[in-house]
């Protein structure tokens, strides 16, 4: 029995392992399409897709947009800034506007926790979370989760450590489900002001220095620390976040083995990863990229349309299908 | 009262061998030899036929023919209707196709919805400078105006009628059964 | 003058005087005329009859929020009297954040006129600690309280200020009313939307953790003990605060609390799913807390129960959890839920002892008229069916506001009938079903 998605991509708290599974084995030919000369296959000529962006975001948003025209989709973008919604319209009354135009699947940035679900529940179109607040990012947490396998061939038993500002990542949660789900062991490592309360609880093991994550990893997932953490006194300075837990090309020479290095981008050179470690042999940041499109259009492919009454209709009564 | 299927064997192990002999020749005859041919198997069992006939013409001729894949799940035509979205396989072209004559190897020719699907990807790879379809089985049925160039083994059916095909390299054995 | 009424055959508890028997109770003119076993009937009265009933003093809630001036939408004072009678309250005390701010005699008589033309619950003003409630300068707590002010509070925000409280507190002592505060240390909680914990982590929404309230309970104790103030401490949620007012209270420090029937009976758990009728300030907590408060309201720790009935228009609650206001409304199954959970199944409190937290014991910190059948009282009385069987549905409330995390709920008790002052302003049994 294969495993299907629901109508939204939510995020992957309460997806099955087999759902997750089936994304990213799909994400492998969509790799492929985007090495052809003519980068589009018509999956999904004539679907209307609106990136509904409610925070700035150019690389989220420029990746979700290539994965919709290379299916062969119509996209629109909203912006929050010039948009009704800076005026003041509630999420609510956005969503019910563009249902009313018809469109197919919406895929949404949002700062508050729970805004994707809350678009979901409300709307008959597909909804796809692109990150809501602090709570989720599953598309990224896909792509790294393809990028690990891709590199090490598998995902189960691999030691995996966030590292950097886990109580404000939606990208750091992500991970964690869907890391512990396909079963890696996941380590956190940063300082305690910026770990989520809890988070020993979901059996995720916390490293308080650096030194003692890269000593246990087989990956570093690098996290990147915004400017107003300090400014909100979550750490003194950037300057000392960097001494303390910087990812440097010294320190991982330490490690018994060859770590791969990842990180959502963008990335602070010098605060929480040095150039050198970014831009050396077992980063793994570009191919996340490059893996983010796949991804998408993956997940893009499975969300969309489809109704499986008909297709069970067609296998009982018809005789070959479409040969 | 489900009524009870009726299953006849339509080529045997045998058959099927001297089937793929004579269509290799007559793919070879087709392409007026094999200096810009390329066989490009429709995934799946397309593609171990490609390969087989590949290797026959190889034999023949003592040249080593350029064959690829093609996975046509992104183009169907009926996307929409399929309920969980199906598998999609893998879709690889070994040479530019500009200038070259590409022959689209499947095995059941039926609606030609398929054919239709692998034309319009093919022409997003390049431009050959001719299709062919080589075909295993044609069952007649056309939805489409879409012929076959060379064909193993044509067959009549009705619309209630299955054709299934096994080949040795996925399925164990080299079969063509008529299921009524 | 309402005309005589006699309630025969009840139960009749008064926890201002140890009473629990079966008895009958008399209401003339507007007063408590007699309880007694077999009492006849004089000429003309109105005899009715409440066998099976509970007859009790009207309940009292000392800390609602009926958004009139200002968001009449929500509530008015009237609709909220009227939600509140169909509870079970004679009275409320509803407090100052109102728009304007109810901060000075004018806006307090009012609230009192409104209160007095609604002719339904009492509604006593709040009056604002300071102007504004900006937590700067002592409003006038002497003009407020000659216009009918029961007590000041900045509810709605802690008064921040240590300097402001202490002053507020032996400021309020010459006219005898508690300082009711808002716990909150306003820089932990800052940005927060429910408990910190594992529920917020899995979330991703910003907690307000436990101490938050605690420094502040904290900090009011010891203000209240050096001032010889009374400071009164609204909606407490943790364990901690319930400590910290145990050891208070045993070094004789005026301090006193009242607790909220959904911190009583919820936990963080509320939140999953983003529902944002789970969301209040304080927040819903943990199990234990909930335990924890349940055992303080036995002993007396928490002196009360207080709905603190925030009503919002439904499109409020309808968004994402951070941007919806906090609050949820209360008066219309404050004593249902709280008899469900602790009596009933819970079996945490005993009818007489939950009485005596939502009437007599309210209405005695806040020195107000009522809680007592005591003859020559104002009529102020509720008869409760314990086992009335009903479920929460929001469409038919009294009240303006429908965000209630009950939604559905089945409860066991309910408020039969009402009288203020002798008249009836609630009477489900002339328009109800069995």
């Amino acid at each position: 029995m294969t495993a299907t998605l629901g109508k939204d991509l939510v995020g992957l708290e309460h997806m099955t392992p087999e759902q997750i599974r089936l994304i990213l084995d799909t994400a492998e030919p969509f790799k492929e399409v985007s090495e052809r000369p003519i980068k589009k296959v018509p999956a999904l000529r004539g679907k209307t897709i609106v990136n509904l962006f409610f925070e700035a975001s150019t690389r989220t948003r420029i990746s979700f947009e290539f994965a919709e025209k290379r299916l062969s989709a119509d996209t629109v973008n909203v912006a929050a800034s010039g948009s009704s919604v800076s005026k003041g319209e509630t999420l609510v009354d956005t969503a019910k506007n563009l249902e009313a135009m018809r469109i197919d699947m919406v895929v949404i940035r949002h700062p508050s926790s729970g805004a994707a679900g809350f678009l979901g529940q409300r709307i008959r179109s597909n909804v796809i979370n692109a990150g809501d607040g602090k709570h989720e990012h599953p598309t990224q947490a896909l792509l790294d989760l393809l990028t690990i396998r891709d590199k090490h061939g598998k995902i189960e038993g691999l030691k995996v450590c966030l590292v950097g500002d886990v109580l404000h990542s939606r990208v750091a949660r992500s991970n964690l489900w869907g890391l512990t789900k396909l079963g890696a062991q996941v380590g956190v490592c940063g300082p305690h002001t910026l770990m989520p309360r809890g988070i020993e609880e979901l059996g995720v093991k916390f490293f308080p220095r650096i030194e003692e994550a890269i000593e246990w990893a087989d990956v570093l997932n690098v996290l990147r620390l915004q400017l107003e953490r300090m400014e909100k006194g979550f750490i003194p300075s950037l300057r000392e976040y960097y001494r303390v837990w910087g990812v440097t090309p010294e320190r991982l020479e330490r490690s018994p083995r060859a770590i791969t290095i990842m990180h959502p981008g963008p990335l602070n050179r010098g605060v929480e990863i040095d150039s050198r470690v970014a831009d050396g042999p077992h980063s793994a940041i570009l191919d996340q990229v490059t893996n983010g499109v796949a991804v998408r259009m993956a997940v893009l492919y499975l969300l969309a349309g489809g109704r499986p009454e008909l297709a069970d209709a067609a296998k009982r009564g018809a005789g070959g299908g479409t040969e | 009262m489900p009524h009870k299927s009726d299953r006849t064997i339509l080529l045997d192990a045998r058959a099927m061998s001297r089937a793929l002999q004579r269509m290799a020749v007559a793919v070879a005859e087709l392409a007026h030899g094999t200096a810009d041919l390329v066989l490009i198997g429709i995934q799946r069992r397309g593609v171990e036929l490609a390969e087989r006939i590949a290797k026959l013409i190889e034999k023949d001729e003592g040249v080593v023919v350029p064959r690829g894949a093609l996975d046509i799940t992104l183009y169907r035509d009926d996307l929409e209707t399929v309920g969980p979205k199906p598998v999609i396989g893998e879709t690889r072209l070994p040479v530019d196709l500009t200038d070259k004559h590409a022959v689209i190897v499947d095995d059941v020719l039926y609606t030609g919805r398929t054919v239709r699907a692998a034309l319009d990807e093919l022409v997003d790879f390049g431009r050959p400078k001719r299709i062919s379809l080589c075909v295993l089985v044609d069952r007649g049925g056309r939805e489409l105006p879409i012929q076959a160039d060379v064909v193993g083994q044509v067959v009549k059916t009705g619309p209630g009628d299955r054709v299934e095909v096994q080949v040795e390299e996925v399925d164990g054995r080299d079969q063509v059964d008529l299921v009524r | 003058m309402t005309p005589p009424l006699l309630l025969q055959g009840g139960r009749v508890i008064d926890p201002s005087r140890g009473l629990d028997q079966p008895a009958d109770l008399l209401v003339v003119d507007g007063k408590i005329a007699a309880v007694g076993a077999g009492l006849t009937a004089p000429a003309g009265v109105e005899v009715r009859s409440v066998a099976g009933k509970i007859v009790a003093p009207g309940l009292v809630d000392v800390h609602v929020h009926l958004r009139e001036p200002g968001n009449e939408d929500e509530e008015t004072v009237a609709s909220g009297a009227r939600a509140a009678v169909a509870g079970g309250f004679t009275a409320v005390c509803a407090m100052p954040n109102t728009d304007p701010v109810t901060d000075n005699q004018a806006a307090v008589g009012f609230i009192v006129r409104q209160s007095v033309r609604a002719g339904l619950a009492r509604v006593y003003p709040i009056g604002a600690v300071s102007v504004g409630q900006r937590g700067e300068k002592l409003a006038e707590f002497g003009e407020m309280v000659g216009a009918g002010a029961v007590a000041v509070s900045d509810d709605g925000r802690p008064v921040a200020s240590s300097h402001l409280m202490r002053t507020a507190l032996e400021y309020a002592r010459t006219f005898g009313i508690p300082v009711a505060d808002h716990c909150e240390d306003p820089t932990l909680a800052a940005g927060g939307v429910m408990h910190e914990g594992l529920v917020a982590t899995r979330l991703g929404l910003k907690g307000i953790p436990a101490a938050a309230e605690e420094i502040m309970v904290g900090r009011n104790c010891l203000l209240a003990g050096l001032t010889g103030g009374h400071v009164h401490l609204c909606h407490m949620s943790t364990r901690g605060s319930v400590e910290l007012i145990r050891r208070a209270k045993a070094q004789g420090i005026r301090v006193t609390a009242e607790v909220t029937p959904h911190h009583l009976t919820l936990t963080d758990h509320a939140c999953e799913g983003y529902d944002t009728h789970a969301k209040m300030n304080p927040p819903l907590r943990e199990a234990a807390d909930v335990a924890a408060l349940r055992a303080a309201l036995k002993e007396g720790v928490i002196d009360c129960i207080a709905s603190d009935h925030a009503p919002h228009a439904y499109d409020e609650k309808e968004a994402a959890f951070d941007d919806a206001p906090f609050g949820i409304v209360g008066l219309e199954t404050a004593f249902a839920v709280a008899h469900t959970e602790l009596v009933g199944g819970g079996g945490v409190l005993t009818i007489n002892e939950l009485i005596a937290r939502m009437s007599t014991e309210p209405a005695k910190i806040f020195h107000l008229p009522g809680g007592t059948l005591a003859v020559g009282a104002p009529a102020d009385v509720v008869v409760l069916d314990p086992s009335a069987q009903w479920n929460v549905e929001p469409a038919a409330f009294r009240s303006k506001s429908r965000n209630t995390p009950f939604a559905g709920r089945a409860l066991t008790g309910r408020a039969l009938l009402t009288l203020v002052a002798g008249k009836t302003v609630h009477d489900l049994g002339a328009s109800a079903a069995s």
